[in-house]
């Protein structure tokens, strides 16, 4: 291996230069090949086996699910939407909070202060789902009850917090706050990451042109990481999606469809469904729940799918601007 | 020099201790006088895993050389491992079908089937937190209407005619039921089927059949009775703690819980008919009026085959039952976890059972 003099361009494309490839190229590019096709076969054995195991539910009579008399369709359709509710509830709360953070940490906040905030907010990330469950009943769904109370008597005109209010507090608006909190330190520190790169010029020219502060922000900033913050939220909501623990020992759940988030019953999501159900279940009603696992599979890509379309898009529009 | 020295020999005394503080564990759980030996798996029930560990450290602690592993992993996981034939023994919340007792085990000698044995009661409990409320009567008719949401107050004059002397608040209930499927709420709604089908109008089911406030495992009822206001629920009776017991109408009187009123309401009641002689399968008798009994339980059953193709096997599965029904095995999870011990009259019929197995 010689490396060239500083200064001295590469060799030149001209004639052909045989490629030297010693052991450690050879075992290094196996090893990327391999994990690279380890990762896709991963995913296709999880899909293999989740449509093999959904066939006999999809097929199955009706009757032959929990908590409802119709097809499987039926059983799973307050489920999907459970789960989409109760993740959309969450990033509602969770992106505007987080990209406060983020822009806190990455513009506002001294040098000092800035970070030690990240590594709290990173420390969020490492406590465990069960430890939020545990705080959901214990702490946050009991304070929340008077809070519900009140809105049901004097918001309750509002669809969304439609009484009887819960006498627990752990209702879909309660499990929200929960993910909320569970997803904010992905979205905050995806998007500090991206503040931080903000092209310094750009700044600069933003000063330049007269701007405060906070218009520099909007002009340069928010522009820039546009497609970052999306992806980070996108990030966050599959981890929304598929929390179990935290929703299974919170939520109150029904096989219903309500969006009134304050109520004794509340729309269960797929993760949760599972982990409550699959211990005393045998049979056809095992192969519902790993549909259901199916569905949610689904649910992902699409969700996953949809982000990257938006994400290519605003950048072909970065592009051409 | 003198200081290595005297750490090397201080380690030296501190290994041996250790090792042969081992020793003397071993010694007492290799006790050569048990007659035990090998290796049985079992896996089910959830309800009794707390019971399971206390038989299962006392047989071992006789039998040096006997090993029982029990998984609670849920009856439905339990009844179907043991039907495709990993496991020597299941523990399940329900009964095998007759069918299933007879048809296709891979444990089993082919054509011999399985027998189902009750072997752990647990009493379970409704349970209230209201304000100022401190005892309180229920009967079946007004548990069903109060769990399926009709009755919405706690001074409903229904709830009053039963509880004239309670100062019962003008509140909204908030009725707790179990949110994963389980064996307890199949009894429960099983009693509320049984005792008041007029007003409960479902059928028993692991999964509640109603909508309303749910939570996770007993605990999870258990935390959100606490926690919640004017609420009630169901729990196994060994969970219920400080938190207010309502006892339930039999008959004229009001039966508040006890062991002895729970062993006696499986006693009294009839086996499920179409069955083999030692297939003790219990149609519980929820709508008794016998004095004293207590009709709110769950019945958790042991299952194993009738002829094992390894008669070793036979054996330790026939050794391990036997002692489970003992009186000192049932008072023993009476004590760690809450059951009911069987009647006397009743685990004759168990032992004799159990006898049969080969």
């Amino acid at each position: 291996m010689t490396t060239p003099a500083p200064g001295q361009a590469p060799a030149a494309p001209t004639g052909q230069i045989d490629a030297v490839e010693r052991r450690g190229d050879r075992v290094f590019s196996r090893i990327a090949v391999g994990a690279g096709t380890a990762i896709l076969v991963a995913l296709a054995a999880v899909a293999v086996f989740l449509i093999a195991q959904s066939l006999p539910a999809l097929w199955a009579p009706e009757g032959s699910f929990r908590g409802t008399d119709g097809t499987f369709w039926d059983y799973v359709a307050p489920l999907a939407f459970g789960t989409v509710w109760a993740a959309a509830l969450a990033l509602l709360m969770a992106v505007p909070l987080a990209v406060g953070i983020a822009l806190f940490i990455s513009h506002y906040a001294p040098r000092r202060l800035a970070q030690p905030l990240g590594y709290i907010i990173d420390l969020l990330a490492a406590v465990p789902s069960v430890v939020y469950g545990l705080w959901g009943i214990t702490v946050l769904a009991p304070a929340t009850v008077p809070l519900y109370e009140w809105l049901a008597e004097n918001a309750g005109w509002f669809p969304l917090f439609a009484g009887p209010a819960s006498g627990t507090g752990r209702t879909v608006l309660t499990v929200a706050i929960v993910l909320a909190v569970m997803v904010l330190p992905i979205i905050t520190a995806l998007c500090r990451e991206v503040f931080v790169q903000t092209p310094t010029l750009h700044q600069e020219a933003a000063y330049a042109l007269g701007a405060t502060w906070w218009e520099m922000v909007r002009m340069t900033v928010f522009p820039y990481a546009r497609s970052g913050i999306i992806s980070a939220s996108m990030l966050g909501l599959g981890r929304a999606l598929g929390e179990t623990m935290a929703v299974a020992m919170v939520l109150s759940p029904s096989a219903i469809i309500s969006f009134a988030v304050i109520q004794s019953e509340n729309p269960s999501t797929i993760a949760a469904n599972i982990a409550l159900n699959f211990p005393e279940s045998a049979g056809i009603q095992v192969n519902a729940l790993i549909a259901t696992g199916l569905v949610l599979f689904v649910i992902t890509l699409v969700v996953n799918s949809v982000a990257r379309w938006i994400v290519s898009r605003h950048e072909r529009s970065l592009e051409s601007r | 020099m003198d200081t290595p020295r005297r750490l090397i020999s201080a380690l030296a005394i501190t290994a041996v201790l250790a090792t042969s503080g081992c020793a003397v564990n071993e010694l007492n759980r290799g006790d050569s006088s048990g007659t035990l030996a090998g290796t049985l798996d079992g896996a089910g029930s959830s309800a009794q895993a707390s019971a399971q560990a206390v038989w299962i450290a006392e047989i071992q602690n006789a039998n040096g050389r006997l090993t029982v592993n029990y998984e609670p992993s849920g009856s439905g996981a339990g009844r179907e491992a043991f039907l495709a034939g990993g496991l020597d023994f299941a523990g399940s919340d329900s009964a095998l079908t007759a069918a299933e007792a007879e048809n296709g085990l891979g444990a089993c000698v082919p054509g011999t089937g399985a027998i189902n044995l009750p072997l752990y009661i647990s009493p379970l409990v409704i349970i209230v937190n209201i304000e100022g409320v401190d005892a309180l009567n229920l009967d079946a008719a007004t548990a069903a209407l109060i769990f399926r949401g009709e009755i919405r107050q706690w001074d409903d004059p229904r709830i009053q005619e039963l509880n004239p002397n309670a100062a019962l608040p003008s509140a909204t209930i908030t009725a707790v039921h179990r949110s994963d499927a389980s064996g307890t709420t199949k009894n429960f709604t099983d009693y509320l089927a049984q005792a008041a089908p007029d007003e409960w109008q479902a059928d028993a089911a692991d999964a509640f059949p109603y909508g309303g406030e749910s939570a996770q495992g007993n605990s999870g009822v258990v935390n959100a009775v606490t926690n919640g206001r004017n609420t009630i629920g169901y729990v196994d009776a060994s969970r219920a703690g400080d938190l207010t017991i309502a006892a339930l109408k039999v008959g004229d009187e009001f039966v508040a819980y006890t062991r002895e009123a729970a062993a006696r309401v499986v006693e009294a009641s009839p086996l499920e008919e179409g069955r083999a002689d030692d297939d003790l399968a219990i149609a519980i008798d929820r709508t008794t009026t016998e004095p004293g009994a207590y009709p709110l339980v769950l019945v958790s059953y042991l299952i194993a085959c009738r002829e094992y193709p390894n008669p070793a096997d036979a054996e330790l599965v026939r050794g391990y039952l036997s002692w489970v029904a003992s009186p000192e095995a049932q008072e023993l999870a009476a004590e760690f976890a809450g059951s009911a011990p069987l009647s006397e009259g009743f685990t004759d019929r168990v032992l004799d059972a159990i006898e049969g197995i080969r």
